[in-house]
Formats: structure tokens, sequence, C-alpha cells
């Protein structure tokens, strides 16, 4: 079923991972995944690969939702590291045709995998250990700054959390209706390509006259709550940088110091 | 001749996760032509969730369910013929309609079961006659009706398809007291007709007591009571004790009877307590 993916879901916990604040880890996000892309070596490809590993351990999820999670992009992984075995320079171990298997396109292979993985694995423990409002909540503290080019930012930020709000409900909704027009004989399942996608008319039409009756409904809602956007909007939780914030940006910039030390003495293999 | 029969039915939610949840314990019962049977039981009770798998758009995880005799899992592929026989009417159906016409919706399933263009124009008549829906409404956009239309226009949509089982998940949810009344004597009406079977959930007592011959009563998942409305109704107490409640009106006759008047433990309808109270104003001589 479409609820089993795990890619992106919110697991409630009182670990250190979630009571970093939000604000921290999306920045600590951003520089993990630039350090995934800085690591050219080996050792520094282990040495972010250790923090990473130190934060899932840290984050008190189990390590089977992880791995859930990887199940969705093992076909990227594996399509990208194919293509990325045969685009490598110098001496072709084995040739066939224009396929070069090169040593330098095993290794890169090797990497990419390696990286995409990490990338989804730190990624999902944000989302894991981050209830959606804190994670909007963030986000639009971060994007304050942009106010002065008279981006929306309050605005934007609420879209992204009714979004997030109403993907669950979208779901179970999706999940009736089919059974409802499954039960009246609709064929789903079988044909082609075409005759597939034209059988979703009698879900997707529903599907969206509920999503407007919601968004309507909402509306109404907010407007008898006198919402009027952000100006003048006070918050009921502040948030506050505290001690664990300052050692989590202390452990992140002993990874970053790291992988920069491992680039620069040993030689880089991509 | 019973037309649908459970075998040890049961359903579990989430196998082997962390999260499993028994939805379904162990029903057995054996349903028999024409009858309408009502089925209560408190939210999570498992209802749904049975009823659902008598059209098999869940598959039981252990058990069968027999219609006309036959398992309806012994053939997985042509399980879509088992949803024309068992027609199944959401909560809300109306949430369901998508067409452009209601006439074009209310075919949606008769086109589905493959039948000719003019069988198809036959069944849809009829079905919207049932409900009530005239000719005028037939060619209107289901989104312009008003809501009791559009739910009228979904239930046609289930009847189009002629089913021999009818199942009806609170029907009458959300709709107000006279809409109520008008689909109820509906549906029955298109019962006495049809000489169909039918499943009839619904959280009112008043409903169910007034249309079914028999009640199934459900409680985290099993099956507590499965009998008739007066000997389903006469346990008040049982039926308090899993969150339920008796019809306003037997309660009445219930409180009477405790301050020691000599009246029915039975009574089920308005019109039932009138000519009881009435026989026993008589026999006292106060009337």
């Amino acid at each position: 079923m479409i609820r089993d993916v795990a890619l992106g879901q919110f697991i409630p916990g009182k670990g250190i991972v979630h009571r970093t604040d939000p604000r921290v880890k999306i920045i600590l996000l951003i520089a993990f995944i630039t350090l995934i892309f800085c690591a050219f070596n080996f050792v520094s490809l282990a040495v972010v690969t250790a923090g990473i590993i130190t934060t899932l351990a840290l984050s008190e999820v189990s390590f089977k939702l992880y791995f859930k999670s990887l199940k969705v992009i093992i076909f990227i992984v594996i399509i990208t590291s194919v293509l990325n075995m045969f685009y490598g320079t110098g001496d072709p171990i084995w040739q066939f045709g224009i396929l070069k298997l090169t040593m330098s396109g095993i290794y890169r292979a090797v990497f990419v995998s390696i990286r995409i993985v990490l990338l989804i694995l730190i990624s999902s423990c944000l989302t894991f250990t981050t209830s959606p409002t804190d994670l909007t909540d963030a986000i639009e503290r971060l994007m304050k700054p942009l106010k002065v080019f008279h981006i929306k930012v309050h605005e934007i930020a609420m879209m992204m959390t009714i979004a997030l709000r109403f993907v669950p409900t979208l779901l179970e909704e999706t999940d009736k209706i089919m059974s409802a027009q499954k039960a009246r004989g609709a064929d789903m399942d079988s044909g082609g390509l075409i005759k597939k996608v034209k059988a979703m008319t009698p879900v997707l039409i529903p599907l969206f006259v509920s999503a407007f009756r919601r968004a309507y409904d909402l509306a109404m809602a907010m407007e008898c709550r006198c919402y009027q956007g952000g100006d003048g909007r006070t918050r009921m939780k502040t948030l506050h940088i505290k001690k664990l914030d300052v050692f989590c940006i202390i452990f992140a910039a002993l990874i970053l110091a790291g992988v920069v030390l491992c680039d620069i003495f040993i030689t880089p293999i991509i | 001749m019973s037309i649908i029969e459970a075998k040890n039915l049961s359903f579990t939610y989430g196998l082997k996760t962390p999260f499993e949840k028994k939805a379904v314990d162990n029903i057995s019962l054996s349903v028999n032509e024409g009858e309408v049977i009502g089925l209560i039981g408190h939210t999570g009770s498992g209802k749904s969730t049975f009823v659902q798998m008598l059209n098999g758009l869940i598959k039981p995880t252990s058990g069968q369910v027999l219609l006309e005799g036959a398992d309806i899992w012994s053939k997985p592929k042509e399980i879509r013929k088992i949803r024309f026989k068992v027609g199944m009417v959401f909560q809300y159906p109306e949430h369901q309609l998508f067409d452009e016409t209601v006439y074009k919706d209310i075919s949606f399933g008769p086109r589905n079961k493959g039948l000719s263009e003019s069988e198809i124009d036959d069944t849809v008549k009829k079905a919207a006659k049932f409900v009530g829906l005239s000719d005028e409404l037939l060619k209107q956009s289901p989104f312009d009706l008003s809501g009791g239309e559009k739910r009228r226009a979904a239930i046609a949509g289930v009847i189009a398809m002629d089913p021999d089982v009818l199942v009806l998940d609170e029907p009458t949810a959300g709709l107000d007291p006279k809409g109520r009344d008008l689909l109820l004597s509906q549906i029955m009406q298109y019962h006495r007709e049809r000489k169909n079977t039918i499943f009839f959930v619904s959280h009112s007592m008043e409903d169910i007591a007034r249309v079914a011959d028999r009640v199934m009563v459900m409680s985290k998942g099993r099956l507590e009571m499965f009998d008739t409305p007066k000997k389903v109704f006469a346990c008040a107490d049982k039926l308090e004790s899993i969150g339920l409640r008796v019809p306003e009106i037997t309660k009445i006759m219930l409180t009477l009877k405790d301050k020691g008047y000599d009246v029915s433990d039975s009574i089920l309808t308005v019109e039932q307590a009138f000519t009881e109270v009435v026989s026993l104003l008589k026999k006292e001589g106060k009337l």
C-alpha cells in the first residue's frame, strides 16, 4: 500500500536528535550534504560516513526504518552506479564495443552509490526526528532574511505546513475512493498503461473535488479565527539555541575539519 | 436458503508489523436470502472491515466468505465478478461521484459489468426511480445536486448493478431527519420489490429497529450477538456495557417497566409503544 512508504515520516521520540533545535538540524543537514559531495577520497568519505552513522545511532530510530527508506531509491542507486561504471577514463579493464570498464569508473560508481545512500539516510534522519510543524517553523525562521527581497516567507511556510498536514488525509481519501470505485466494478489492476491511466479518472476527479472542498473549509475556519497572514503574529513556541545545539554544531564542525584535512593531505581518487 | 456465509472470518491489519491490530476476530454466521441484517457496533469495532470482506475488497487473513455456497476467493482473478453480486455503498458515497452527468455516473457500474447499451439504459432508469431521481436530474452534473440528491444518486450507482446482496454502510449519516426517513423508506421499498439481501450498518438504533430482521452486534472485532431486534434490544445492559444503547423508545418502555408498569420490554417503535400504552390504560380503566 501507499502508506507503507517510510520516506519522510515523523517518528515521535525524546532522543538527542529529537531535542535538537530544528533550525540547527536543517543547517547541519545542508552542511552534511555539502560534505558528502566534498569527500574526494576514501578516507574523507569514511569520516563523513562515520559522522552520519553516529547521528543515526543517536537518533533512537530503529535502523530497520532507515533500511526501509533506502528501499525506495535502490533502483536509482543501481542505475546511476552502472552508468558511472562506464564513464571512467584510463585503461579499460574490460571492453565490449563502446562500453569501457575502467578502474576510475568503478571508483566513481562506488562513490556515487555511497553518496546517494548517505544523502537519503541523513535526510531521513531529519524527517524522522522532526515533526512537520517544527520543520516548517524552522524553515520560516531561516528564510526570514529573504523578506528584504519581498518574498512572503510566512505565507510559503504556512503553505508547506498545510501541504504536509494534508498528505496523510489525502492518502486515506484516495484509499477510500479507490475502494468505492472498485466496489462498483472498476478494474484498476489489469490492462496496458493507457487503460490504467484512464481507469484512474474515477479516482482523481472525486479526489480533486474533495481537496477543493477541504481547502474551502480550511480557509473558512482560518478566517473565522482571524488569520491574516504573518504580520503581527506571535508564536506560542519560540526557538532558542541550547547547550545541546552547541554540542551538535561542534560535532559537525569536527567532521567538517576532518573531511577538509583528509581532502588536503590525501590524494583525491575521483 | 443461505445466500452468504462467513466461516471463522478474521482479519488483522498490518500483519507482522509493530502496528498489528486484529480488526475482525473469528466471525461465523449465515444469512438467508431476502433478509435485512442490521449491523451495529462502536466506532472501531470492525464493522466496516467485516462488510468489506463480504465483497472481496479486503482479503481475510483467515476464514472464508461463502456466496451461494462457493468461496469468493477460490478464483482470486475473478474477484471483480463478486463485486457485481455483492453491491457495496460506502459511507458518504456522494464523495465518489465523478462523471459529467448523473446518468453517466450511475451507468459506471453496469458498464463495468459489461451490459449492452439498452440494458444499461434500462437498469439506470430503474435505479433512478427507486431512489426518486427525476429524468431532469439525470441530465445534470452530479456536482450541481443538493446533498441529499447526491447521496441518492451515489446509492443508485450501486443499485444499478442489480446486486443480490446490498451492503449499506451508514447510508443516512449526515442527512436531515426528513431526508433520512425518505431514503430509508426508498431503500425498504426497493428491498420489497427486488427481494434481495441487505446488510445495513448504522449508528442509529431507531433505524435498525425499524428495518432489520436480525441484528449483528460487534465489539472489538467479535460478534457479540446475532438475533432478532426484539431479543437484542431486550439486553439493554449488555449493549450499554459495550458502549451501545437501545432505541430511545425502548429505553422509555424499559424505564416504565422498572417503575412497576406492566409493559413489554421488546418495544422497538413509537407505534408499538403507543398501542402498548393505550392497551395498558384501557386495562386499568383509565381510558
